[in-house]
């Protein structure tokens, strides 16, 4: 029998990530994320799988445990929100540079600095174009659902070890805290392999493994930036991940990702039932961002707008996509306020329709 | 099916757990959900509101601005959500504590004593389960069955002894939800 369950974005990864195998969660509360960790501590997966849950000192202890977790081989995940994930941003270009795997999500709210605790997608820059120091990508999973965050948990285990890289889920306020109906997967096996680039200890029919990000002579480093460089081609290549609502006949499109997208569909609807043709994109993954998918409609329609919880940061993305073909223009609430779908049809209307 | 929700009141009042055993009573009817609450100063005394949306259909928007049903518990929660009740759709609210009455002619109004009621039960914890029934008998979204199935989903074995009184509670809100004014 399925297991339906009706469950929070926050408590829903948490249990993901018991049911994904994972080995250890490290993290520091900070809402609106705070569920994650006292769910983990509520269910004591210890005594479920064994996976360790730890409550760091800080952000930053929490990111290099991981580091270490990661450095070894395992499994290892933190959560936070936004001002938490700027203080991670050291450790997850190291983690970058030493090319380990791992998962971080940042259920976003509203900024700069400690900002507000209600939800945004301001951190859209930092998670898909940097952050930290270094020419280096998260893989980043934008959910728009429960279930969605569920998935990603699992998927995002799997990319992580895949290409040896950090994945980011990139949440938000309203996923976190929303309730949804949800169906779990089954409980994963944690890992036993022993992986070559792992330090487990040297033994006589092993090679010595350094990990680290340091290489001071400079021909090194730019083989490592040129290794690091084709793994993002290959993950551009393999991984992109988008969704397309009422494209086919469109006039009109919006580009939309996670909670802002769900808001976005709502206002497409209205559209359609006021004879507007206009269809909906999201981005699942947005980075790699689906280039190719909106350059194509870009030659279908006569406008763009990018709807999002920031002052406008994808719609560079778009705009690159779009490569001139057509109008582009971008439409948002920030600092913690959520648009209307009827904000969002009247955008539509003023700056692309009417614009 | 669609039905939009907001249920605004004071914190304490049971405002978020009412939007999820609705919720978990909809998931129990095979029905899409979402649950939606306001999080944050709110929680901590003060008013407190949730949204929750019970359709046939995948639910787009979580967070809404308009909706079909508003059940308000306080008096700021019916200034606030009075005028965002869809025209035609439906204002429950709890008499208790109100210094005005709704004013709009063209949505359906329906009060509810259920502090009283819970008073009269000698048991105020079931102040929200007696609204749901006032709810559930204006807009049968949801089979009390379900509502049942989900309490016990919901609620630790622990508790199960208390379903019952819940049950109850949901049958007095339903004796005696009052209409006020229909829809012109």
């Amino acid at each position: 029998m399925k297991d339906l369950r009706l469950m929070k974005g926050n408590e829903a990864m948490a249990e993901a990530a018991i049911r994904a195998g994972a080995d250890a969660y490290f993290g520091y509360p900070i809402t609106p994320q705070s569920e994650v960790i006292e769910y983990l501590m509520r269910e004591n997966p210890a005594e479920r799988t064994g996976m360790q849950v730890l409550q760091a000192e800080s952000e930053v202890a929490a990111i290099n445990m991981v580091y270490g977790a990661a450095g070894c081989g395992k499994r290892a995940m933190t959560t936070s929100s936004s001002p938490g994930v700027s203080l991670m941003a050291e450790g997850l270009s190291y983690i970058a540079g030493a090319e380990l795997p791992c998962l971080v999500v940042n259920v976003v709210r509203g900024g700069p600095g400690l900002g507000t605790i209600q939800p945004s997608q301001s951190d859209y820059f930092q998670a898909v174009k940097g952050g930290g120091h270094g020419d280096y990508k998260l893989i980043v999973l934008a959910p728009a659902t429960v279930q969605e965050s569920v998935d990603y948990v699992k998927l995002g285990f799997e990319l992580a070890f895949k290409y040896r890289n950090p994945v980011m889920i990139l949440s938000d306020g309203i996923i976190g805290q929303m309730m949804e109906k949800v169906e779990l997967f089954e409980q994963q096996p944690r890992l036993t392999e022993e992986f070559s680039w792992a330090t487990v200890g040297k033994k006589p029919d092993r090679d010595s493994v350094i990990v680290t990000s340091l290489q001071l002579q400079s021909e090194e480093q730019e083989k490592v930036n040129l290794r690091l460089q084709a793994k993002y081609r290959e993950v551009e290549k393999n991984e992109v991940r988008f969704e397309s609502y009422e494209c086919d006949d469109a006039e009109y499109l919006f580009v939309a990702f996670g909670s802002c997208a769900r808001i976005t569909r709502k206002a497409m609807e209205m559209a359609r039932g006021k004879g507007i043709r206009v269809g909906l994109l999201r981005p699942q993954t947005v980075y790699p961002f689906p280039y190719d998918a909106i350059n194509k409609l870009a030659g279908q329609v006569k406008g763009i707008l990018s709807v999002e919880m920031n002052a406008g940061q994808m719609v560079e993305d778009v705009r690159l996509a779009v490569n001139g073909k057509t109008t582009v223009k971008h439409f948002g609430r920030f600092g913690g306020m959520i648009p209307s779908p009827a904000e969002i049809l009247n955008a539509l209307e003023q700056k692309i329709i009417g614009g | 099916m669609t039905e939009e929700i907001i249920i605004a009141g004071f914190g304490g009042q049971g405002v978020l757990s009412m939007g999820q055993i609705l919720c978990y009573g909809g998931v129990m009817q095979g029905k899409e959900v979402s649950w939606m609450p306001s999080y944050g100063p709110e929680m901590r005394g003060g008013t407190a509101n949730c949204t929750a949306i019970i359709s046939n259909q995948q639910i787009s928007s979580p967070v809404l601005t308009e909706f079909d049903t508003a059940i308000v518990l306080n008096q700021p929660s019916l200034d606030k959500f009075e005028e965002a009740v869809k025209p035609g759709g439906l204002l429950i609210y709890e008499v208790n504590g109100m210094t005005r009455k709704p004013e709009r002619t063209d949505i359906s109004i329906f009060s509810i004593p259920a502090y009283d009621m819970s008073v009269k039960m000698n048991n105020t914890k079931v102040f929200n389960m007696i609204v749901i029934g006032g709810f559930l008998k204006v807009r049968p979204v949801i089979e009390l069955e379900n509502v049942i199935k989900g309490l016990e989903k919901v609620l630790p074995e622990r508790y199960h002894h208390l379903i019952k009184l819940n049950e109850e509670a949901i049958h007095k809100g339903m004796d005696i939800v009052k209409e006020e004014s229909a829809a012109v």
